[in-house]
């Protein structure tokens, strides 16, 4: 039964995800439309299930809702900084440079969240994965000290997604 | 005040801070002079900037018709997109060598985008 349910489930959030999508775009709420969307999930689920062989061993949903929060009010944050510093600095004073974050996470699906997460939140783009992924590289927009950038990226996002994932 | 006319400063003042922000990632885009820094005005300014007009529809949608949901949708696919588009244009730039070489990461030999295969070391990178 168990080994039934993993052969048609294979990602049950992707499922989950698929027939909120399907149901957002449908733009109104039907029972029909919400079952439908489930067997579309399940049915791409199932099909696409060869490319995703490894599924995150735990996954604590829970733990994600604070750090979606977190991440939507320094993305709001991020936006003002970087406009200020578009608006008011002049490109010579302006001193980017490379971060090396060292990672303890390991699963891809968790360092695919870092990586967007960095891109979108204060001054930084992630840029590049070391060719075994044990570090990622950070392009900083403005800077004094790289060191700090990394210890906050460290503290408050990969430290939480590691609870979540781990 | 009604909710109509609420709803209308509402939707004019997201407006207006959309366009605002989209302007000001456009002027980053065009002012920074590094591949690497010019990367950094749309992939932030821009998001919050169509956030701001999608919330605007929004606000729209609900006072004055039927409410309508898709501008979440239209958010959360551009919030994913976003980072991956700059984390390809990013590699293009290290592997272009358009912006100063990285330092060496601590435990692996090197960045994804300079490891090249041994047997096609001998062929130049494209300039």
């Amino acid at each position: 039964m168990i080994r039934f349910y993993r052969w048609l489930f294979p990602h049950p959030l992707l499922t989950l995800l698929m027939a909120v999508v399907w149901i957002l775009l449908q733009n109104e709420f039907s029972w029909g439309m919400a079952v439908f969307g489930l067997i579309l999930g399940t049915i791409i689920a199932r099909l696409t299930a060869v490319w995703w062989p490894d599924r995150p061993v735990s996954f604590r949903f829970f733990k994600m809702v604070p750090y979606v929060l977190i991440v939507l009010w320094d993305i709001m944050v991020a936006n003002v900084q970087v406009a200020w510093i578009v608006l008011t600095r002049p490109n010579s004073k302006l001193r980017p440079a490379w971060v090396v974050i060292p990672l303890e996470l390991r699963q891809p699906e968790a360092i695919t969240i870092l990586a967007g997460t960095i891109t979108l939140t204060p001054g930084t783009v992630s840029a590049d994965l070391s060719d075994e992924g044990h570090s990622l590289l950070v392009h900083a927009l403005d800077t004094d000290n790289p060191e700090a950038v990394r210890d906050e990226i460290k503290n408050r996002y990969e430290r939480r997604l590691l609870e979540i994932f781990e | 005040m009604t909710l109509e006319i609420i709803g209308t400063y509402a939707i004019g003042i997201c407006l207006l801070i959309g366009a605002s922000f989209a302007l000001i990632g456009t002027i980053g885009l065009l002012k920074f002079n590094d591949p690497m820094t010019r990367l950094h005005a749309p992939t932030k300014v821009g998001t919050i900037g169509i956030g701001a007009l999608l919330l605007a529809s929004m606000i729209h949608s609900w006072v004055f018709t039927e409410g309508s949901l898709h501008e979440l949708l239209i958010m959360a696919f551009l919030f994913v997109t976003a980072p991956i588009s700059a984390h390809f244009i990013g590699k293009v730039n290290i592997h272009k060598r358009a912006c100063a070489t990285p330092p060496t990461p601590p435990e692996d030999d090197t960045w994804s985008t300079l490891n090249v295969p041994e047997a096609d070391r001998d062929i130049a990178p494209h300039t």
